[in-house]
Order: C-alpha cells, then structure tokens, then sequence
C-alpha cells in the first residue's frame, strides 16, 4: 500500500517569482526582514518597482550622461568591486586617474611642461571638486592674512546668483560668506563689472560659470579677467578666479577653441569640470585641477605611500568605485579630440534643430544663446492663461521629462523650460519633441484657463475656446499672486535639484 | 583598366585588435590624442593593462566587498545610468534609500516609531558620513556656546590614536583640532578614561570607533556613555557621542546583540557605518543616522521638492549613481536578518580556522581580538631575523595582498599583519592561505637576515658574525644602524599611518 504524502506547499524553490509567496507580503520598508528570500524574487521584486522610476534617456532635465557604448560598460563592470582608494592594490587603476588630470589639464591650457605631472584630483562630482577648490582658496586666503596680521574670520566668495547649490553648500557648510551678483530680466548671467565692484579685502575668489544650469550661457571670464586685474593692481589684494566649468569644460576646447577662459588668464588658479556630463560617463565622476603646485596648499594635502613613491591625496570621499575613473579615460582615448569635437558638434547641431522647430510655433521665446551648452531654454509668448510648468506636466503623459523653472532674483517674473541636449538626443528625437509639444500646446489650448476658471463660481460661463479676461478681483489678485510665489519658492527649490 | 584605391580605413576594420595598428601606438598618457580608435581596441588596451592591478578577491588587506551576487550584478547595471540626485525623476529610487535609512536605524535601535521615518542619508562612504555627522556636531555647539555668549572659536573633538584616515580630514578642512587619545602596547583602542579626561568645554563630540581599522576591536562604548554621562553631570557641558561604526555596524547586530554601543545608549547622537563593508555592498555607499530630528540643526539641510513634498537633503556630494543604494536595498531585503546573521557567523568561523592555524605555526603572536570585526591581526614572536614587511612582501608572491602596519603611537613600535575575513573569504581560501604562509616562513628562515649582514659591514669580517649554526649574534648596533633603523621605523609609522585601508 502506497501512502503518497500529499505536501500543501511543493518545494518552494520550485515556484516561478510570481507563483511564489513573494510577491504576495508587502515589500519591507521600516525594519529589515527576519528571513531571507531568494536571489530571483529579491531581483525581480526591485526591478519591477524600479520600473516606475523615470526613462534615464527621456529625462531632458539632466547634464549628465545616460549612455556609454558596451565595450564601456563592459569595463565598469568588471571593476565595479575594486576600491578606488586603494593605491597600492589598484596602481594602474590609479595611473589612469593620473592619465585623465593630465590630459583635462591639458586640454585647458595649464601651463605645464611636456611631460610634467598636472596638479588635480579626480572625485565623484562637481560638488566635491567645487568644495576642494574652495578650501584651498580659503586656506590661501587665510595664510595670507595671517603673515599680515589682519583678521581672517570672515571670508566671502563672489558669484552670480545663477550659481549652482553646491557653491552654496560650500559657503554654508565651510562658513564662508556668499556674496551674490543679482541677475537682470535680460541678463541672466553674472556680470563682470557688477561682481568685481562686490569684491573686498575678504574674497577669497571670485567663481565664474562656463555654462550657467538655467541658460547654458558662457560667462565672460576673459573681462572678469581684465576687470579684476586691474583691481588687484588698485588695492594689492591678489583676488584670484575659480571657472565652474561643471558643463562648459568638455564643450568649450571642442566648439570653440579660440574662447579664452581657461589657465591662459592669468587669475584662473582652479578649474572643475564634470566628467558625468559631457565628459560622456555615468554620474559619479568629477575632476579639479589646479593651474600649478602653489595653487594647493601642502597642508591639505595628506601623504599616502604607493610601493614606495609619494601619492598625495586631498579629496573628500575615501573609499569609491573605481568604474567611473576608468570609464573616463576610456572616453579620453577612444575618441579623442575629434571624437569629441564631432559629438559637440552634433549636440549643437540637434539643438538648433529643436530650437527652429520651437520657434516655428510661434508661440516661445527663446531664451538660451546659440553658443554655450547645447541646450534651448524658451519661455511662453503669453503665459497667462498656462503656464510653462502646466506644459511641462502635460509632457511627461509623453514620457518627456522637461522641467520648468523661474530665474533666480531678480529675474524671477522669468519662467522656462529647458531641454539639454545630449550625446544620445539625436534628430529623430529632436523632432518627435517638437511635435510633441505642439500636441501639447493644442491640448492646453481647449482647456480652460486656470484663473478663469474661478470665475464660474459668479455665474458667468467662460466661453470654452475663447479666454474671458475679466477684470480681477482683490481676492483674485491675491490668489494669484500667492500661487506666483509659492510656484517661485517650489521652483526655486527644485531648480536647485538638478545639476 | 581598374584603378583601386585602397581605403585605409575600410581595411583596419578587418584586423582583429592585436593585429590592427592601435597595438603598436604608445597610449596616451599627458595629452588626449587627436583622433578616435574603435571601441574594441580601447576597450582591449584598458582591459588588457588593468590586468596588472590586483586582484580584488585576493585583497585582504580592504574591508571593503569584492562580491556579489549575479541577480545584484543586474539590477547595479540597469541603474548605472541613473543620477541619484534627481529625485523628481527617480521617485522609486529615493524611496529605497528612505527605506534603507529607515532599516538601519531600526538596526541600531534609534528611538523611532514603527512607521515613523528615521532621520539619516545614504552617502559615498563613512568619509562623507562622518563629515556630515561632525559638521551637525559643530554647528550645534557653536549654537549652543553663543546663546551662552561664549567664544565658539576653538572646536575639538576627542578620539582614539587608532582613528582612521578620515576624521583626521574632517579635523583639517573644517577646522576642528583632533585631541588624540594615545594608545599603549597591548591596548590597541581608545581608552574611555582617558578620553573622558580629555574632554572639555570646547570638545563638540567624543567619537568612538567600533570594529578598530588596526585590530578589529570594538571599543566600549557603554563605559564611555556612562564616564560621559557622569562628567556632563558635574559639568554641565553635554557632551554627546557619535559611534564610527565603519565595520562593525553590520556585525554587531547579527553577532552580539547584547552588546550595548548604539542608540540604547542616551548619549549616542549619530552613527555612521559603511554599507561597502560588511553591508555587503560593492564600493560607494555608506549611511549616516541621527538620533533624532533634533541632533540635525536645520540650517544644514538644503529642502528640495519632490513632486509636491519636501525631501530634506544634507550631503556633500550631489551627483553620484544609484547603482549602491540599489545594491544595499537588494541586500537588506534578500538576506534579511537570518542571511545576515549567518554570514557573520561564517566570517568568525573562518577567521576562527585561520586563527588556530597561524597559533599553531608558534611564530606569531595574534593582536586582535575574538569578539569584534572576523579578521586576524598578527605579530612576530622574534623581529630580529625578519620583519612583518618582508612576510608580506612575500606573501605577494602568491597573490596575496596581506598588509602590514605600525601601530599608531604610543605602540609604534608594534607591527603586525593583518588579514581581513570577508564573505567570500571561504575555509579552503583560508587553509591555503596558512600552508603560504607556513611556506613564506620556512623560505625566509633560510635567507640570510638582512640584520647581520648589516653587521658585516661594520665588522667587515662576516664569519664573526655567525656562529657555526648560522645563527645571528646579536651585535652591539653601531649609531648609523640605529639612524637607520628609527627612519626606517618612522617611515614605517608613515606608511602605517596611511592606514589607506577603510
């Protein structure tokens, strides 16, 4: 007689994911789990909530790159487990960090010999480059004051208001004050004159954008140059330059050469560039480097020895991946200088073919320059019935990620949208986009209007095509102008999200 | 009549890499050269050189993880594209390092509700997190000493001689002097009497280190609360605690749970651990948590909307891929507390296995600990013939990268070995590991020391230097060896100071 044992649940391992257990309890989000689950459920169970997060490629809010060839990947994956920090395990991954400050420094201009090492540092952004730069000013500065007796507990930087958060977080964080040239309606860059007016006995430097977040513009950091020479000659205080070039360092060499804003002016002493942006890596990688040794301080820099030889380190973060550093120069040398120009080339190339198609609708202002970051920033004609930020809503339902934002004080009756162009936005996508905001802007155009909207409540219907323009109300007039504000303070904080 | 025109490119594309021209190029190393190469042959040069690095698994000297899983390997490439930063665009993402956060406080027993959500952030490493957690410490000092009106200039803060690399940074950049709490041979952490008596108005925070970089030790961090507790009583001054919990954040919980070190202690303010090390997690991740809302001064949070509610941010690095934090989630949820536990468990096992093993060769006197981080620091019983350098100069020679280090001082004159148990550290790896040794050994012993050789010089007869066994006299040493021997020790503390290990 054959007893068959009948088992209520068959061997778990049996079960495909999503006929297991699994996919039935709630994932864990406040205390680890007690048990484990299996590798397959754990992958398949993130990868599927991970596939409500935003398409990389779509999200034309970001500078930073979304695609690398295989053969590239192929690299990062094979030393996504080697810690970078480590220098004497790693010593050729730590030649290629040398390799790549070399050559960056290079392609800026900085005054050194044929086969003499450059002075940098790669690290994981623009934002840890901006804060090491920072220091070093900030000690220069110090030191400085210190052998002539003056007072040195209150040092400023001078920047425009269009700056990145990371100069801010620099001046909060290492107590520095910021000290920021206000933008105009019409200018939405700092302007030189302005900022060396703002420079004291306690500016520790003065931070010029080449390529600002909000209109890819290229400030005039050959005038700031000239202007604050002559300064220095004035007052005797040695103010120096810092370019963010977190954007602008991989377009500037490649689209135009001759533009001088790089190591041949003489008060540029440090220079950030984002290798994650069109440096063409995956995000987590930076570089800074600085015009000579006496640049950087010996202080802050910490001895680590490498079989041997001295390797000096001053960087903030300590253990990392290795991948990015490698990815970079694998980019440096697979397509060297023309392959760098020629993708530049093809990113403003796209640009001007969106920025037309936009113009052609007749209803945008373009508000980016044709030279700078490929990229197009326009703003409504007539915004008053929708606005920018209800045509970026609508464009997501595309699948496009536009983000609208307003200018920083004191342009911020100023509102955009921005589409950054790059490496892989090609034509066809250039098109598609501009279709898909004329669709955009037909369907808008059937709504209602937000404000008048409000006006039904009195009994009087708005004509549905045509926009009734009553005059408003105090109640009105306030409403509005407390949505202004707090879509300028939303704006405001989300301009500062992105890079 | 035809005339070819041979295309010299269409041909290079024919050549497999090794036979094409970019093989016999020398690769750029000061300028980016002018023209592109295909992507194969840049890959194959990269690749190809970077077979001379060490090999990752082979590396014990790091803490940091070498492995994971295939189904990991997956979900750390389909994010790579993918900028933390940009919260609005990855919404799913920013939830799971919320969901990390919240797990790990729960871990160290932070005082938070079920569903309350803790307060802490996923950064690079314990270098960023300990900066941020330093900077929360300073400025809430600062704040409190000038509602006393009191001068805020002079901030320090008082650690262990064994304190890694980073908080020496943190000192050095923000401008905050390093008390040291010096070490002496046979106690290799910090002291918590000494420390206490270090303490005064200006110390913004004591910071004790579980799960030492030298010998894996956990300090005691109750002792350390409760001298703290009692000296804030007489003085008032409220000095708080923050626990560098690199290594041993993720081994205390699973291994010793009884082991009181997190936030059951009152004046525990913040932790930091590496999720690279023993959360078992590639390079690139580590997590800082604060007690409370209240221990994170406002002032250095930057607020950022997303999609309509506020995400408060405080970390020095904006950019940075997702690919870690993905890779910490997968962990926490597919191992759960069992996986965890049980691959502690292994790693003591094992550094158990290597332990015995290197006692059992009566050469070597063990320096670390058993309750704390699974590695196996070792001395020389007999320094004279050879040091702990050469064995791991030697070591090499079977792919082994066992380092060696000085201790910081006082116990400078200590050098030792150290081998760090990792989760694919398995039994077989770690038997192999002591017959290599036992075969460094025996090779050495046969060389003739570098000592008496030096001694030769001095005496120039070299016979007298040996009796008939060939063992080294000892010989009175002349000024130049000793000249010799302190730089070489100083370089040694250098080197050992670089303790370029995390």
């Amino acid at each position: 007689m054959v007893l068959s044992k009948t088992s209520s649940e068959s061997d778990v391992s049996v079960h495909s994911t999503f006929a297991s257990r699994y996919v039935r309890t709630s994932l864990p989000r406040f205390k680890m789990p007690e048990n484990s689950i299996p590798k397959e459920a754990a992958y398949q169970i993130i990868n599927d909530e991970l596939m409500l997060d935003g398409n990389p490629r779509l999200n034309l809010a970001s500078f930073v790159t979304t695609w690398m060839e295989p053969e590239c990947d192929k690299l990062i994956m094979s030393s996504i487990n080697k810690n970078y920090v480590d220098m004497d395990e790693y010593p050729v991954t730590t030649e290629l960090q040398n390799r790549c400050v070399n050559m960056i420094a290079h392609l800026f201009n900085a005054p050194l010999g044929e086969s003499e090492a450059a002075v940098g540092v790669g690290t994981v952004g623009s934002s840890e480059a901006i804060m090491l730069a920072g220091l070093a000013f900030k000690r220069q500065w110090q030191n400085r004051r210190k052998a002539e007796g003056k007072p040195w507990d209150k040092p400023n930087i001078v920047t425009g208001a269009n700056v990145q958060v990371c100069w801010e977080k620099f001046a909060r964080y290492f107590e520095v004050e910021l000290k920021e040239v206000k933008l105009r309606e019409d200018y939405f860059v700092m302007d030189p004159v302005k900022a060396v007016e703002m420079v004291d006995e306690n500016t520790i430097c003065v931070a010029a954008i080449l390529g600002s977040t909000l209109n890819g513009e290229f400030e005039d950091v050959k005038l700031l140059n000239d202007l604050l020479i002559e300064k220095n000659k004035e007052t005797g205080w040695d103010t120096p330059i810092h370019v963010d070039a977190a954007s602008g360092g991989f377009i500037a060499p490649f689209l135009h050469p001759e533009l001088e804003w790089d190591f041949r002016l003489p008060l540029v002493k440090s220079i950030n560039v984002s290798g994650h942006k069109y440096g063409l890596v995956y995000a987590g990688i930076g570089w800074v480097i600085w015009r000579s040794k006496e640049d950087l301080p010996e202080e802050l820099i910490f001895h680590i020895n490498y079989l041997g030889a001295d390797q000096p380190t001053f960087t903030l973060n300590f253990s990392k991946g290795s991948s990015q550093v490698i990815a970079q120069y694998y980019q440096l040398i697979r397509l060297g200088f023309e392959g760098y120009r020629n993708i530049m080339e093809n990113c403003r190339e796209n640009m001007l073919v969106l920025k037309e198609g936009l113009e052609k609708t007749g209803r945008f202002n373009i508000v980016s320059k044709d030279d700078g970051v490929p990229l197009v920033a326009f703003s409504l004609k007539d915004n008053r019935r929708h606005d920018e930020f209800e045509v970026s809503d609508m464009l997501r339902r595309f699948g496009w990620i536009v983000p609208a934002y307003t200018m920083p004080p004191d342009a911020q009756t100023v509102t955009v949208l921005r589409v950054v162009i790059r490496e892989d936005f090609s034509r066809t996508l250039a098109e598609r986009l501009v279709c898909d905001i004329e669709k955009v802007l037909h369907d808008l155009d059937t709504l209602p209007a937000k404000i008048s909207s409000n006006l039904a409540i009195n009994g009087e219907e708005a004509d549905k095509n045509v926009a009734v323009v009553i005059k408003k109300s105090a109640l009105e007039t306030q409403r509005e102008i407390t949505t202004v504000w707090r879509k300028f303070v939303l704006e405001r904080k989300k301009m500062n999200g992105v890079c | 009549m035809v005339i070819t025109t041979t295309n010299p490119d269409a041909e290079e594309q024919l050549h497999s890499t090794f036979a094409s021209r970019y093989a016999r190029a020398p690769i750029p190393k000061f300028k980016m050269p002018e023209k592109s190469i295909p992507s194969e042959a840049a890959y194959q040069i990269i690749n190809d050189e970077l077979a001379l690095d060490g090999t990752p698994k082979l590396n014990l000297a790091s803490f940091v993880t070498t492995w994971m899983e295939p189904e990991c390997d997956k979900l750390i490439m389909a994010s790579i594209n993918k900028n933390y930063v940009d919260m609005d665009e990855y919404p799913v993402t920013t939830e799971l390092q919320n969901r990390c956060v919240n797990m790990i406080a729960h871990l160290f027993n932070a005082p938070v509700g079920a569903t309350e959500t803790a307060v802490g952030v996923a950064t690079v490493g314990s270098s960023e997190a300990m900066m941020l957690a330093g900077l929360a410490f300073k400025r809430k000092w600062q704040a409190k000493r000038k509602l006393e009106g009191k001068p805020y200039d002079r901030p320090n803060i008082v650690t262990g001689a064994n304190v890694q690399v980073c908080w020496e940074k943190f000192a050095r950049y923000f401008e905050v002097e390093l008390k040291e709490v010096k070490l002496s041979e046979g106690y290799y952490v910090m002291d918590p009497l000494k420390a206490v008596e270090m303490v005064d108005e200006n110390t913004i925070c004591v910071a004790a280190i579980l799960g030492s970089t030298l010998t894996g030790e956990f300090e005691n961090v109750k002792l350390l609360n409760e001298l703290l507790t009692k000296k804030n009583k007489d003085t008032g001054w409220d000095t708080p605690i923050h626990v560098d919990a690199a290594s041993g954040g993720f081994i205390a919980p699973f291994l010793y749970p009884d082991l009181e070190w997190d936030f059951r202690l009152p004046l525990v303010k913040s932790i930091n651990v590496s999720g690279h090390k023993y959360g078992l997690v590639y390079p690139g991740v580590g997590w800082v948590v604060w007690r409370s809302k209240e221990d994170l001064p406002d002032e250095l949070i930057f607020h950022i909307n997303y999609l309509g509610s506020d995400q408060p941010t405080f970390t020095l690095n904006f950019s940075k891929g997702s690919s870690q934090i993905i890779g910490q989630y997968y962990q926490l949820i597919r191992l759960g507390f069992e996986g965890y536990k049980n691959i502690m468990e292994n790693c003591m096992e094992n550094a158990r296995v290597l332990k015995q093993g290197i006692e059992k060769m009566g050469r070597f006197k063990i320096v670390s600990k058993d309750v704390g981080v699974p590695l196996v620091a070792f001395s020389l019983k007999d320094s004279s013939k050879y040091t702990v350098f050469q064995i791991s100069e030697n070591l090499r020679r079977y792919g082994w990268i066992v380092p060696a280090y000085t201790m910081a001082p006082d116990a400078q004159h200590i050098a030792v070995l150290r081998v760090v148990v990792r989760e694919e550290f398995s039994r077989s790896l770690a038997e192999r590991l002591v017959a290599d040794l036992e075969r460094v050994v025996r090779k050495i012993d046969t060389l003739p020391s570098t000592e008496s050789t030096k001694d030769g010089h001095i005496t120039a007869i070299v016979d007298e230097t040996r009796d008939s066994d060939g063992v080294a006299k000892r010989i009175k040493k002349s000024e130049t060896e000793i000249e010799e021997e302190t730089v070489t020790c100083w370089r040694r503390l250098v080197e050992g100071k670089r303790t370029g290990v995390c």
